[in-house]
Order: structure tokens, then C-alpha cells, then sequence
């Protein structure tokens, strides 16, 4: 471990030992509201597209995956914008976000 | 345990809440200036919102033992109005020298507007004029990166301010080395559906370090958790944590941080 917090070296075991029920359950949900989404009518919601690149990271077997999904899901341009025209954010990113999303 | 909790929105919680963080050990809160949910119609709201902050709310945290601190500004949800906001930020030195009082918070920016920012720059200033510590908002979900780096630059660019004198909060991986690099405090908010939750705060400890970092509930009138950093200590406990750093980052980084202010003491 990078940082000396703790009073053990964890075993990937250890780690599923305590966690693994838990994210089971919530790789599920992910899995049931996708099928839900293509069930229902219209287009491609911008933000489920976003989550299925999410997901296609979680297997990529690399490391820092929380922090990559978080930089897929943002805003990458750097010059503030001219006005704020709503206060929400939408949780996913596409140009065309401010339009989408209103509040 | 005895644990600070550094941000949290008393004003939106019951007395109950005060009860339960009381028994949990809480022993200091502070409580930035925020949005509503709702714009104030007249700077005079706000006015009315700062004496709630340091006249009020002090004495309902002192019913459960509870030392309340807090911090004062315009938030960046109602800072798209130039002019409004300036007529609020000029109330604002009234309100300093009341004993409660650490800095001008939660400041920042939302949508990462040229408005806010502007604010935002305003409001840096007025801290640099006071000697004032500073705590940071940033922006929710896809706007928190963007934003993240246009706050620590424009704390950059005021190069009287001590980075060591601001805390940049709700953090989350893909922000929180930006932060610390820039030699500034980072905050973890802990949040049900947004921000961290308590396993993520814990990684984040383990992987970036314990040094300039706390945890938060932030909690507000939204969902949010009042009990998040006890909850957290147990996250950390369970997974075997030392108790030295779990104490490191629920009461002595806070602590050490907020007593850059002569005004912040509590009982040993
Ligand atoms: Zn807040």
C-alpha cells in the first residue's frame, strides 16, 4: 500500500472477503437498468452512452479506473463559459449538455 | 471517538441531528455559507442568513456540547448576478469580527461561469484584505475537473494567499493530486449518490496519503448524511486502519487547519 495507514498487507481475498457481496449486488443493478433503458422507447440517452464506456473501463485491466471513468464523465475544455444558464449538472458529459439538461 | 466535522449545514438539519452527532462524538462543526435551494430575493437575505450563522446557530450546537464555527461569503450558485453578489459581499466585513467566524466559505465556482469566477476572484481578495482562511466549493459531477483547475489557478494568480491557508473541498480521485500538489488542504465529502462515499474516502487515504486531508459530511437539506465522518472511521477501522491515522484525518488534520484561526479552540 503506497501510504502506511494501515496495520496489515491486505490479501486480495481479504479484499473480496469484504466487499465482494456488496459490489455483486451492484454490478446487477447496472446490468438490470441497462436492460431497462434499451427496453424503453426513443434514442440513446448521451448519459447511458457515457456508462457504457464507464463500464468497458472497469475491464480494461488497468489501474486507476475510478479516476478514469470520473475523467471520461467531464467537462475537458478549460475557458469558463460566457453565463451559467441552468444551476444542475447532468452527471455525464457532451457538448450539448447545457442544452439537454434542463433543470 | 471525538471527531470535527468541517462542513456541515446546520441550518438545514433538525435538533435531532444535533443530538445524534453529539452522541457520536462530535465535539466542533463548521458550517459554510451556501445556497438555499432557492436565491435570496435581496441582499438583506443574506443578511438576516449570516446573523443565523453567528448568532443562532452557535447556540443550538452549544445545547449538545457542540462548538460551531463558521464561514461567510456569496455562494457561486447565486453569483451569476454580478452586481447582487457584490452588494452581498459588501456585507460581509460586518460579520467578521464576530467570534465564531474562521474565513470566507464555502466560495467557488457551479457551472464555471465568467460571472462566478469573477465573483470568485472578488472574494479572494476580500479574504486577502481581512487575513481570512479560505474553504473552497467545487463544482458538482461533469463540472468539478474543469473547475477544480480554474479555482487553483485563480488562487495562484493572487499571490499573497497562502496555499497552505485554503482547503479545497469535495475532492474526488480524478481532483484530489491537483489540490495537494498545489500545496493546498483537501476536503472528501461524503455523499449517498455524489462525491465519495466512505470506501472511496478510505482508498483515496490509503492511496494519496493522510497528510492536508479530511473528511465532511456536507451535510445540507439535501441527501446527505449528518453521521458520514463516524461512518467513515468505521470504513477505515474495519478495513485496519490505524486508529492514530483515522484520529490524523477526523480531528487532528481539522484541527490543525482550522486553528490557522485564533478564533478556532475547542476543549482538550
Ligand atoms: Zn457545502
Amino acid at each position: 500500500m503506497p501510504h502506511d495507514v494501515t496495520d496489515r498487507n491486505r490479501t486480495r481475498t481479504q479484499v473480496a472477503d469484504l466487499y465482494f457481496m456488496e459490489h455483486r449486488a451492484k454490478t446487477l443493478d447496472v446490468a438490470a437498468f441497462l436492460d431497462r433503458h434499451d427496453r424503453a422507447a426513443g434514442d440513446e440517452d448521451f448519459r447511458v452512452a457515457q456508462l457504457r464506456q464507464a463500464a468497458a473501463i472497469l475491464t480494461d485491466g488497468k489501474p486507476d479506473r475510478a479516476k478514469r471513468i470520473l475523467e471520461l464523465m467531464s467537462d475537458p475544455t478549460l475557458e469558463p463559459i460566457a453565463r451559467a444558464g441552468s444551476k444542475g449538472a447532468t452527471g455525464a458529459y457532451a457538448p450539448t449538455t447545457t442544452e439537454r439538461a434542463k433543470p | 471517538m471525538r471527531y470535527i466535522d468541517p462542513h456541515i449545514h446546520m441550518v438545514s438539519r433538525t435538533t435531532d441531528d444535533y443530538r445524534h452527532m453529539a452522541l457520536a462524538g462530535c465535539v466542533a462543526v463548521t458550517e459554510p455559507a451556501f445556497w438555499a435551494g432557492f436565491d435570496r430575493s435581496s441582499p438583506q437575505g443574506f443578511y438576516d442568513y449570516f446573523r443565523q450563522l453567528t448568532e443562532t446557530e452557535p447556540r443550538r450546537a452549544a445545547a449538545h456540547g457542540i462548538k460551531h464555527f463558521t464561514w461567510l461569503c456569496i455562494n457561486p450558485k447565486e453569483a451569476e448576478d454580478p452586481v447582487f453578489a457584490r452588494e452581498v459581499i459588501a456585507l460581509i466585513p460586518d460579520f467578521l469580527d464576530k467570534p465564531n467566524v474562521l474565513g470566507i466559505g464555502e466560495i467557488g465556482l457551479n457551472k464555471n461561469s465568467c460571472n462566478e469566477l469573477s465573483i470568485l476572484e472578488d472574494q479572494i481578495a476580500l479574504a486577502d484584505r481581512h487575513n481570512q482562511l479560505i474553504l473552497v466549493h467545487t463544482p458538482h459531477l461533469e463540472d468539478k475537473l474543469k473547475g477544480t483547475r480554474l479555482i487553483i489557478d485563480a488562487i495562484r494568480r493572487n499571490t499573497r494567499i497562502d496555499p497552505g491557508r485554503v482547503l479545497i473541498d469535495h475532492v474526488e480521485e480524478h481532483t484530489v493530486r491537483a489540490v495537494l500538489d498545489a500545496g493546498m488542504w483537501a476536503g472528501m465529502t461524503l455523499y449517498p449518490d455524489s462525491k465519495c462515499t466512505a470506501q472511496r474516502a478510505a482508498d483515496i487515504i490509503e492511496v494519496y496519503g493522510n497528510e492536508r486531508i479530511w473528511i465532511n459530511s456536507a451535510g445540507d437539506w439535501g441527501h446527505s448524511d449528518p453521521l458520514a465522518v463516524p461512518k467513515a472511521a468505521l470504513e477505515m477501522r474495519r478495513r485496519g486502519h490505524l486508529e492514530a491515522s483515522i484520529q490524523n484525518v477526523t480531528f487532528d488534520n481539522p484541527q490543525k487547519f482550522l486553528g490557522q484561526s485564533p478564533r478556532f479552540k475547542i476543549d482538550e
